[in-house]
């Protein structure tokens, strides 16, 4: 494995520095062109780690914040083909009654969007207590794939076990589909845990995603965007890129930079600082993507 | 009783050997466990959730889980083990090597999961 840094990665990527992100649908290359015919350039927009019914000094702003990115994705100059929010809907509550009213708020809120086209995943603070049972009464699946404009993809669910699996009826699942796409067919792969071993004792890694990352290894343009750690970040397993976002919440520090992974103060002088969304442009005919990162509150 | 032996070789550095044993009574050393410490898991914390040893020494963490199939993992060590509540889980420590090694419960279990971890703390 090997875990780059954002000037490297740029670098790699012939990039040098600036605010766009190029990855790695084709490890920098251009490979892969989708076959369909609707394969025009689009993008999407990822947003992650909400915890929605979060109260603490980290956020002072903690029923704001998501309004205020819901507010700047509105306002981008070009709407979106859709939005995905990578997990942690909402902030884990004992109380399953709490647990549903704080989904249905999050929801309320969410539709705001102007896009009408919104993909929703859980993170282990929405599913892991119950096996996701009241994110599929509020969202539906919590894994599936679909297919935009000659991208194929996929939704993993790696939180609603409680030991944070795949599993093994998954893993099947997953292996299935990936046999009905072609080896360099552009796939983008959602899921809300990290599928590497980035920090293990912070709780930062997927049981079996060694075996899920195997069953991703034939394709050749596959990227991983993810959440759960609450920044963003950029590794490599292989050729396979894996994108960490942001928080909408509160900011978690560096991978493995201190003891424990206690969340960021907030910083008053740079308020909402951490925090943000990206976008992620798409061109399937290239299987290229670019990714821009945002802040909640333009500066 | 039920035990169950799994043998895991870390590298030259290490052996656990969880062992699960119905938990009635006190926690007594078996031959070659070496230092036993016992561990209560209980929402959300570990009592103790401070170890120390020395280095080389051989120690076996025999712990209860009270209320939930916690975790106890130790991925510097490459060891993890569930932790079936009403048993004692022995986890066994050979040859331990100098460091701060994080232990931390890896089944989400609840509001303050997040906050269930301790250190052992290995010295020279």
């Amino acid at each position: 494995m090997n875990t780059m840094d954002r000037r490297r990665f740029l670098e790699l990527c012939g990039l040098g520095g600036g605010a766009v992100f190029a990855s790695a649908l084709a490890g920098c290359s251009s490979l892969g062109a989708a076959k369909s015919a609707d394969a025009a350039d689009f993008y999407f927009v990822q947003l992650s780690d909400v915890h929605w019914g979060f109260r603490g000094p980290e956020n002072p702003d903690p029923t704001g914040t998501l309004p205020k990115a819901i507010a700047a994705v509105n306002a981008l100059p070009r709407q979106p083909d859709f939005i995905v929010f990578t997990g942690d809907l909402t902030h884990t509550t004992d109380d399953p009654e709490e647990r549903r009213r704080r989904m249905a708020e999050f929801k309320g809120v969410a539709a705001a969007l102007k896009v009408p086209t919104v993909h929703f995943m859980p993170g282990e603070h929405d599913a892991s207590l119950d096996r996701g049972a009241a994110f599929q009464e509020y969202f539906g699946a919590t894994h599936y794939t679909f297919d935009h404009k000659g991208i194929h993809f996929i939704v993993l669910d790696n939180v609603s076990d409680p030991g944070a699996r795949v599993g093994t009826e998954q893993l099947e699942w997953l292996k299935a589909d990936l046999e009905r796409q072609d080896k360099d067919a552009p796939i983008v792969l959602f899921t809300h845990r990290p599928l590497f071993d980035l920090v293990p004792k912070w709780d930062w890694a997927t049981r079996d995603g060694a075996q899920v990352i195997a069953a991703l290894m034939p394709y050749r343009n596959l990227t991983v965007l993810y959440g759960h750690i609450h920044q963003e970040h950029h590794h490599l397993t292989g050729h396979i890129a894996h994108h960490s976002a942001k928080s909408l919440m509160f900011p978690l520090p560096a991978p493995g930079s201190q003891e424990k992974r206690t969340p960021l103060p907030w910083n008053p002088a740079v308020p909402y600082q951490g925090l943000g969304f990206r976008e992620v442009d798409a061109e399937p005919r290239t299987a290229r993507l670019a990714i821009q990162e945002f802040p909640v509150v333009a500066t | 009783m039920k035990r169950r032996d799994v043998l895991r070789c870390l590298g030259g550095v290490a052996v656990a050997l969880p062992l699960l044993e119905l938990g009635v009574g006190h926690v007594r050393a078996a031959e070659g466990e070496g230092r036993v410490i016992e561990l209560e898991a209980r929402r959300f914390r570990y009592t103790p959730n401070e170890i120390h040893a020395r280095a080389g020494e051989t120690l076996t963490l025999a712990i209860r889980s009270v209320d939930f199939v916690h975790g106890f993992s130790m991925p510097e060590l490459g060891l993890r083990s569930d932790l079936p509540p009403g048993r004692v889980t022995r986890i066994r420590l050979a040859d331990l090597p100098v460091g701060r090694w994080t232990f931390l419960c890896d089944n989400f279990c609840g509001e303050g999961h997040e906050e269930m971890n301790g250190m052992l703390i290995v010295e020279a």
